[in-house]
């Protein structure tokens, strides 16, 4: 039976068991539910996640399981392989052709089950859509084709299995529910365990890519000194070899860029944030800080775009070669200021939605003492309000700028490829995401450090953004607790 | 004491600080205050006393306006203060609330020092030319809300780390460091303990010496204690003004009987 109609049949019995149980526990006590321990839901539920559960777990590993145990099984088969890495590689062919022949019986095509390769494989197995690297050999036709007989074989064991388990599951049950039994605690430890597992996989995944991240960093600090990384002053990489991977221009990059792009944020989010929140009536907000916010939601490569197309050209106008500044400092439209600028614009409604809700967190009642003692409403502002929102803005800022220093798209179209150490904003320069796209694209060796070097500053820009927000994290929380 | 000094104090008494004339307040659709006239004498704590949302609080901060700050809310009628109407479009709110000081119901003393809050005032103001008159004017405001003693070796630590009954009297030093002449206090004492709010009350008691104090209040013991005029109000209108005496032992509205002696409210 297929996993996906032995799941559906699963479905249906967790369903009948729900039924069942809550009709069982009734029976039990006459229909007087005043008896029971819990609602007669919670037998129900019971019943049904006995059965289910346990049923489903053993589907899933099964599914997970099988084909490894299959393939393991099939590989000697497979002679004509010269060395265990052309076996695995082979073993994919084994798995394609068993497929197409699934996909032929289904639809006909397949006349009889013979042990002789047909003549044309590869073209049948063509017009069912599987397309083959190169001509199946004898050996592989025998081993397709007992991996399909496990398959088969497998796939019966997988639906007896797991409706053994999901019956015995169901009786078990059955057994255990009584009025006196208390359904509802185990149903609701059963949900808390759910909650607990949900909120693990989002921390276990954190681990997992500092995990795949960190190996395979460690592996390129093998092959690359860890101090021509962290020091060198040039960053040319060459997959010939004799590349020089200096992470310092592109650290200067990010940072220039980034500071940029706040100089510019940082100013208008925040004003923004205090005209909302202190000067704008309440029609003005409404209309305001939805439009603000619509900002935050354009995708990051649509301000690439306009900084490629509309801000990089319109900088080199002004100060570029015969511009209207007439200066000529600014070469080419790709450079720093132009990906800082739009950047900044990007941060503008991080900044001032932020900030906005930390300056609304100050009582009202600080206003009012500052108000009731004749204070204007900017000195209110500047002497009372943002002295005691500044530990949140700060924060604010701080998330901004690990932002600004994560961001990738903007820097691919606006600032340029020329990784270089230079104090001119004018000038092209690049970030460490945009060489982590540079290094990761195209045909990949992962033996060679060019390659490999995408990790290292992955993990270089993770440090730094994890520290960040930490940083931030840790301001905001402790602003928070001086009103609460 | 001699006779002229009884003669000031005669003056000054019958003096009237704030006339209030067919003063109406809405909040939105809602009629807050209806139709107040009252006046208020200089060098005297008024109270005012009622029930919870009788308008009492609302009428006060109609006094400094510091009703402007809430969107919805409307106010009709005149507001005199030595005879100007604070609600003339010529009236700066910001230079009124100077003349016209105000103390919360909760402590708000500013997330900073016990010296920054206290001389925040007279900066913003400019009531002192050097840091050896400001410190003057602190220390001068500290002993007026009787909490000197308590806080001078520690000036510079965040007003905010005080006790309640502490951060409430650097709220009134706060308040009378930018030298008012009207004092409105909302409910001072509601956030403290007996002894703070005994120590709030003698404060209260001296300021008279120098402002006209107005008080709300829901304790009707303390508006005794404090005052030498009472005003009550039930639902937004004021039902009567007049001697405190008088208010508690020989009120002529049934009403007012009918609160003073705890039947309504």
């Amino acid at each position: 039976m297929p996993v996906l109609w032995l799941f559906v049949l699963l479905l249906v019995i967790a369903a009948v068991a729900f039924f069942a149980g809550r009709a069982t526990v009734l029976r039990t006590v006459k229909g007087k539910s005043r008896l029971l321990h819990s609602l007669p839901g919670f037998y129900g539920w019971y019943t049904s996640i006995l059965t289910f559960v346990p049923a489903f777990l053993v589907l899933i590993v099964w599914v997970i399981v099988q084909p490894l145990i299959i393939n393991h099984a099939v590989a000697p088969m497979i002679t004509s392989a010269q060395d265990d890495i052309q076996r695995s590689l082979m073993a994919d062919d084994v798995q394609n052709i068993a497929k197409g022949l699934d996909l032929m019986s289904a639809q006909g095509l397949l006349p009889q089950e013979t042990s002789a390769m047909p003549d044309d494989l590869r073209g049948m197995l063509g017009s069912v859509g599987v397309a083959l690297g190169s001509d199946p050999t004898e050996d592989k036709y025998a081993a397709a084709l007992e991996f399909r007989a496990l398959s088969r074989i497998g796939s019966i064991a997988l639906t007896a299995v797991v409706l053994m388990v999901a019956g015995a599951g169901f009786l078990i049950a059955r057994r255990q529910v009584t009025p006196t039994m208390m359904a509802r605690n185990k149903v609701e430890d059963f949900v808390r365990s759910l909650l607990i597992l949900s909120a693990s996989i989002a921390i276990l995944t954190t681990v997992g890519i500092v995990l795949s991240l960190v190996f395979s960093t460690i592996k390129f600090f093998g092959l690359y000194p860890a101090a021509d990384f962290f020091f060198g002053l040039t960053w040319s990489p060459s997959f010939q070899g004799e590349s020089e991977l200096g992470l310092l221009p592109l650290i200067w990059g990010t940072l220039f860029i980034s500071l940029i792009a706040l100089l510019v944020a940082v100013p208008i989010g925040l004003f923004a944030a205090v005209y909302l929140s202190e000067y704008a009536s309440s029609s003005m907000r409404a209309i305001a800080k939805p439009a603000l916010e619509v900002l935050a939601g354009i995708p990051t490569i649509v301000y690439g775009l306009f900084a490629l197309l509309t801000v990089g050209p319109l900088l080199r106008t002004l100060f570029g070669d015969g511009g209207t500044f007439g200066v000529n400092w600014m070469t080419s439209a790709d450079a720093a200021i132009t990906a800082g600028l739009v950047m900044g614009m990007m941060l503008i409604p991080f900044v001032s939605s932020l900030s906005d809700d930390i300056i609304n967190a100050v009582p009202q009642a600080m206003r009012d003492g500052s108000l009731g003692l004749g204070a204007t409403p900017s000195e209110t502002i500047r002497q009372v309000v943002l002295p005691a929102a500044l530990p949140g803005i700060v924060g604010a800022i701080l998330l901004a700028a690990s932002r600004a220093i994560g961001e990738t798209m903007i820097v691919v179209l606006g600032a340029g490829a020329a990784a270089q150490i230079s104090m001119n904003p004018f000038d092209a320069m690049t970030t460490v995401t945009t060489r982590i796209v540079a290094q990761l694209t195209g045909d990949l060796d992962f033996s060679s450090p060019t390659a490999l070097v995408a990790f290292a500053l992955g993990m270089t820009l993770f440090v730094i953004t994890l520290g960040l927000n930490v940083l931030a994290l840790f301001i905001v929380r402790k602003y928070q607790e001086q009103y609460e | 004491m001699n006779q002229m000094s009884l003669i000031d104090r005669a003056v000054d008494m019958t003096h009237i600080k704030i006339a209030a004339r067919g003063v109406n307040v809405y909040y939105g659709d809602s009629h807050a205050i209806k139709d107040v006239n009252v006046e208020i004498a200089d060098k005297t704590v008024t109270a005012f006393i009622g029930p919870s949302g009788c308008g009492k609080s609302t009428f006060l901060r109609c006094l400094n306006r510091m009703n402007d700050t809430i969107d919805i809310c409307r106010v009709t009628g005149d507001i005199l203060l030595d005879n100007e109407d604070i609600y003339d479009k010529r009236v700066d709110p910001v230079q009124l609330r100077a003349k016209v000081g105000m103390v919360f119901q909760k402590p708000n003393p500013f997330p900073k020092s016990i010296y920054d809050n206290v001389a925040y005032g007279p900066r913003i103001h400019g009531l002192a030319k050097n840091k050896a008159e400001l410190d003057e004017i602190v220390e001068k405001a500290l002993r007026r809300g009787a909490i000197w003693n308590e806080v001078k070796d520690r000036l510079h630590a965040p007003g905010t780390g005080l006790s309640g009954g502490q951060q409430q009297r650097l709220c009134i030093a706060r308040a009378v460091a930018t030298e008012p002449e009207v004092l409105l206090m909302d409910e001072p004492c509601s956030a403290l303990d007996p002894i703070a709010t005994a120590q709030v009350e003698e404060l209260i008691d001296e300021l008279r010496q120098d402002y006209s104090v107005i008080i709300v209040t829901h304790s009707m013991q303390q508006a005794a204690r404090v005052s030498q005029k009472t005003a009550f109000f039930h639902l937004g209108n004021l039902v009567e003004y007049g001697d405190t005496g008088q208010i508690f032992t020989n009120p002529r509205d049934p009403r007012t009987e009918s609160y003073i002696s705890g039947r309504i409210g």
